[in-house]
């Protein structure tokens, strides 16, 4: 049986396996650091179609059928998916999974649309809803960018704090029972607005998000940071993530061994001319489903705390002078069974 | 996390990374400078070789500039040297040739009629729209001085 901890937090009861997962990374993605970790890495933005938002939708379909393929299962035996992306209407979920005839249900949570999904997934494996369901999401550095900020070609500046929209889309299939990793816990977070404005400070924006969950994740499981081999954060990038350790640190949560972020490691600083490093929805589902999973495969982690960050906001919010409103999903990932 | 939403403002005020303010003006003024010299070329040229008259020679450099600023944002380049120039390739009239090309080309996609025309003018829309308003504006105050003032000012 599942049970609740704290106010926040859902100890699962069954073994929730992750079976198979699959990437796709596009080519600056492709030439960063995690290069190696990615399945497919596309050779140019369009991915052989006419627009980028056909692109995007053809990157979570081929994940999808990947990592279903690599799990030896047909599209057929997955009784639910759960897809989001950042553009308007989620284009990118209902274009690309439309013709895989999985029962769908369609998120929005921004960047922290991969934790959200697999929260949902495992969910319903534990509550005997289903057997086998299946998570993904994506992001396009072109798509997003016509979309929130200005056509590619413009000539503008970016500030230092800025982010890259990561090119990239993963999945992952989940089974009740299986060998592992396994979902283990699942903290989900609250809508945090500490009233930034800027949205070329997402990570600022995102921080205090990050913060309130992994601090009420703490509190509801008792654990303490040092239980994790790795904590890491979606894409609150280089900004970010020193924020999220700095407050962390003055509430007592010493995060200056284990913790890393998505976004800090999927591009090289400097060469890559990333400024505050990757965000998108693809930039922690690409190191999830990539570098994380099969480190965990390996045997490098055992146990994993994953918080995926999303900055809420809309270009019409910002114009209108909101502020972004922000939240962070934790996701607990372990080698080990829980009934273990 | 204690903060109120003032003190995290300061906070992350404190916290975060400022643009190169010295690097990007000196960037700015060089690629700005440069390419203003290359219009001054034009200039030079369409008057001393081509022996144009005053008004022709402005109106012929304009073009010429305008020309290659969307050239070059065509040929994807002119967003490279933006992004080291900054107001350097955004003030000159090339700059203006890039805001219009730039939307131009990516939402063709959408169509010659409801993608690359109506969103063609969504950066310099706003440039337009007071830009002429202020040339307006400027035109009746220069108007209303004549009248007062007569021809002798």
């Amino acid at each position: 049986m599942p049970e609740r901890l704290g106010k926040q937090t859902v100890a699962l009861g069954k073994d929730v396996s992750i079976l198979s997962f699959s990437t796709v990374a596009g080519r600056k993605e492709g030439e960063g650091p995690l290069s190696s970790y990615f399945d497919t890495i596309m050779e140019e933005a369009t991915w052989g179609e006419k627009s980028w938002e056909k692109a995007e939708s053809k990157m979570q379909k081929t994940v999808v059928q990947n990592a279903v393929d690599s799990a030896g299962l047909t599209l057929g035996d997955i009784n639910y998916i759960f897809a989001g992306d950042l553009l308007n209407q989620c284009i990118g979920s209902s274009f690309g999974l439309r013709e895989l005839g999985i029962p769908f249900f369609g998120l929005y949570g921004a960047c922290s649309t991969m934790a959200e999904g697999l929260s949902l997934a495992s969910m319903l494996i534990d509550g005997g809803f289903a057997q086998k369901t299946a998570a993904v999401t994506s992001s396009h550095f072109c798509t997003a960018e016509r979309q929130y900020r200005n056509p590619l070609e413009y000539g503008g500046q970016r500030p230092p704090t800025a982010q890259w929209t990561v090119t990239g889309a993963g999945a992952l299939v989940l089974s009740e029972g299986g060998k592992g990793p396994y979902v283990t816990h699942i903290t989900t977070g609250k809508i945090v607005d500490m009233g930034v404005k800027d949205a070329n400070n997402m990570g600022g924006a995102m921080a205090p998000a990050a913060v309130s969950t992994l601090e009420a994740h703490f509190n509801d499981t008792g654990r303490s940071p040092d239980f994790y081999d790795l904590i890491v954060t979606g894409d609150l990038g280089f900004v970010g993530r020193e924020i999220a350790a700095e407050l962390l640190g003055n509430d007592g949560y010493d995060m200056s061994k284990n913790y890393n972020d998505c976004g800090c490691m999927i591009f090289e600083r400097k060469k890559q001319d990333a400024h505050a490093g990757g965000s998108g929805c693809g930039c922690s589902a690409s190191v999830l489903c990539g570098y994380i999973m099969k480190e965990m495969m390996k045997g490098t982690f055992c146990n994993v705390l994953f918080v995926a960050t999303g900055a809420l906001m809309s270009p019409t919010t910002l114009l209108q002078g909101d502020s972004i409103p922000s939240i962070a999903h934790a996701v607990a990932i372990s080698a080990n069974s829980p009934k273990s | 996390m204690k903060y109120t939403n003032e003190e995290y403002s300061k906070y992350l005020d404190k916290k975060v990374p400022k643009s190169p303010l010295l690097k990007n003006m000196l960037f700015a003024f060089l690629i700005g400078g440069a390419i203003c010299c290359v219009g001054q070329g034009f200039s030079d040229f369409y008057k001393t070789v081509l022996g144009l008259e005053t008004e022709a020679v402005k109106t012929a450099t304009s073009i010429t500039m305008i020309f290659l600023g969307a050239l070059f944002t065509g040929l994807n380049l002119y967003d490279d040297l933006a992004k080291y120039a900054g107001a350097g390739t955004l003030v000159p009239i090339t700059g203006f040739a890039n805001s219009i090309v730039s939307p131009a080309m990516e939402f063709k996609r959408e169509g010659y009629i409801l993608g690359l025309a109506a969103k063609m003018f969504t950066i310099a829309g706003p440039v337009l729209v007071y830009g002429i308003s202020a040339s307006i504006a400027v035109g009746f105050l220069y108007y209303i001085a004549m009248a007062v003032v007569g021809g002798g000012m």
